[in-house]
């Protein structure tokens, strides 16, 4: 599997690091509750289009949002993860 | 009880015979319109639940409805590798339960799943590691279990064909559990499907669970691509699938699917005799007695459901492989294959009802679900038909990710890839 970077091109997924589901968002509520169970340990885990994070460490050290199907591994848009 | 018995008369009466009586050994048949149970998932925990209801609750209404064949899924793609050698007591006794039942495992249900004691020995490679499995060493003997620490030497004994003077990873001894070791996998879901079928369950194959029917919080049945069956309990043992199978019912589960990957290599006369795991990385090896190399290593660490893995990860298994068991490299590798792992956040499964009335899981084995078959089938059997966990499974809660109730065997937290 090998996945585009926007900044160094087309690399083996070695190179990165896996971040997980890139739709979950943290909680701003800072007590614990189920907000933050869902935020920690729940996943859709879907069979087939999923959004997700990659982190270039072995390259340009970008956070990447990639899509990437969970049956065959294409990989369709790759974006940088932008700052909030 | 229906079928054939399988014996040494019976193999003698088929040699006389010219091997023509055997009979198939379980039926075909077309799915009823209503169950007192729907087992959702003809792999190893599927079949073993259907065949426990049916022995330890007499539940036979029941049916194990199967996607594609039995036996395709994890319990035809693991490394067969048994053992209870956990640290956490909410693992220890299910697991020790586990190796306990597969101990008998064959005169229970009459059909040889070559279950073999051959030992598993896990190396450690530095102090800290001796201190660590000595401490997981104390706590199995408190709990009766088996372990023996081995010094270097005693490993050389064993198995002398490893590099103990690596020059990163020297091995310095290892874990020995003697009651672990291997057991014939597809066997085991052949053999549980049997034992299930002669009590009256049904097995249906080639039949797709689409939906889950469910009215006013009380699950009534599924939707099948053979057609809707009824039934007040329905039961998840979906493996790599359970987050697919659970949405069906509106359910989020703590579960990423993850791929794994199992090789073999070319076969080879008798060379280990163990079951050795290496300390300084995640690799384990095994000898099949048809003579191949059967070993893993880490999951690819990415969600996946495409039961095929990527090279990085075959290319670090083999190095693994290589720093472990120099003479490996002599070796041509014969296929590899990959299964979807039900990665649950804190390494630990899941057996326990859900919010949603008559409807139950069994989930998040992670890389390890092979050697509790037997115990996860017995205890699941045991909720579905009394509604309330046995024992020995009693931690396994799917609330336990919101009361921090964890067993993090790992202690690395919500990470599937560090579990």
């Amino acid at each position: 599997m090998q996945i585009p970077c926007p900044y160094c091109g087309t690399r083996s997924h070695e190179e990165f690091s896996y971040g997980g589901d890139a739709n979950k968002s943290r909680p701003t509520n800072p007590e614990f509750g189920p907000d933050w169970v869902e935020y920690v340990y729940l996943r859709t885990n879907p069979a087939g289009a999923h959004r997700e994070l990659w982190y270039h460490g072995a390259g340009c050290r970008a956070w990447l949002v990639v899509e990437r199907n969970t049956l065959n591994h294409v990989i369709g848009s790759v974006s940088v993860l932008e700052r909030p | 009880m229906n079928g054939q018995h399988f014996s040494i008369f019976s193999v003698l009466r088929q040699a006389l015979a010219g091997q023509t009586g055997w009979q198939k050994m379980w039926r075909e048949p077309e799915p009823k319109p209503e169950y007192d149970a729907i087992i959702i998932g003809g792999g190893g925990h599927g079949l073993a639940t259907a065949y426990y209801l049916a022995k330890e609750h007499g539940m036979t209404n029941i049916v194990v409805v199967e996607k594609g064949w039995i036996g395709s899924g994890n319990v035809g793609r693991n490394t067969t590798i048994i053992r209870s050698n956990y640290l956490l007591p909410g693992n220890i006794p299910f697991y020790e339960y586990s190796l306990k039942l597969w101990e008998g495992l064959e005169h229970d249900i009459n059909y040889n799943a070559m279950v073999s004691q051959r030992g598993v020995i896990n190396l450690y490679h530095s102090d800290g590691q001796r201190d660590a499995y000595a401490r997981r060493g104390n706590a199995l003997r408190l709990h009766g279990v088996d372990a023996e620490l081995l010094d270097r030497e005693a490993v050389r004994k064993r198995a002398p064909f490893l590099d103990f003077d690596n020059a990163r990873f020297p091995i310095q001894g290892g874990l020995l559990q003697q009651r672990g070791g291997t057991v014939r996998h597809d066997a085991v879901a052949w053999g549980y499907a049997r034992a299930a079928d002669r009590r009256g369950v049904d097995i249906v194959q080639h039949c797709e669970v689409t939906g889950i029917t469910v009215k006013n919080g009380q699950v009534l049945g599924v939707e099948t691509s053979r057609g809707p069956i009824r039934a007040k309990k329905v039961a998840l043992a979906c493996a790599g699938n359970s987050s697919r199978v659970a949405a069906m019912a509106g359910l989020r589960l703590p579960i990423e699917s993850h791929v794994l990957t199992a090789f073999v290599s070319e076969g080879l006369k008798p060379l280990i005799d163990t079951v050795i795991t290496f300390g300084a990385g995640h690799f384990y090896i095994s000898q099949s007695d048809k003579g191949g190399l059967v070993f893993g290593a880490s999951i690819d660490g990415y969600n996946s459901y495409a039961q095929r893995g990527n090279l990085p990860t075959i290319e670090e298994t083999c190095e693994e492989a290589m720093a472990l068991m120099p003479a490996l490299g002599r070796l041509r590798m014969l296929r590899q294959w990959g299964g979807i792992m039900d990665m649950s956040m804190d390494g630990s499964p899941i057996i326990d009802r859900t919010p949603i009335q008559g409807l139950y899981l069994n989930a998040g084995w992670c890389i390890g679900g092979f050697k509790a078959t037997p115990a996860s089938g017995f205890s699941f059997a045991h909720l579905i038909a009394r509604d309330e966990s046995h024992p020995i499974a009693a931690a396994y809660r799917l609330d336990r990710f919101a009361t921090g109730r964890l067993l993090d065997e790992a202690g690395t937290g919500a990470d599937v890839t560090q579990h």
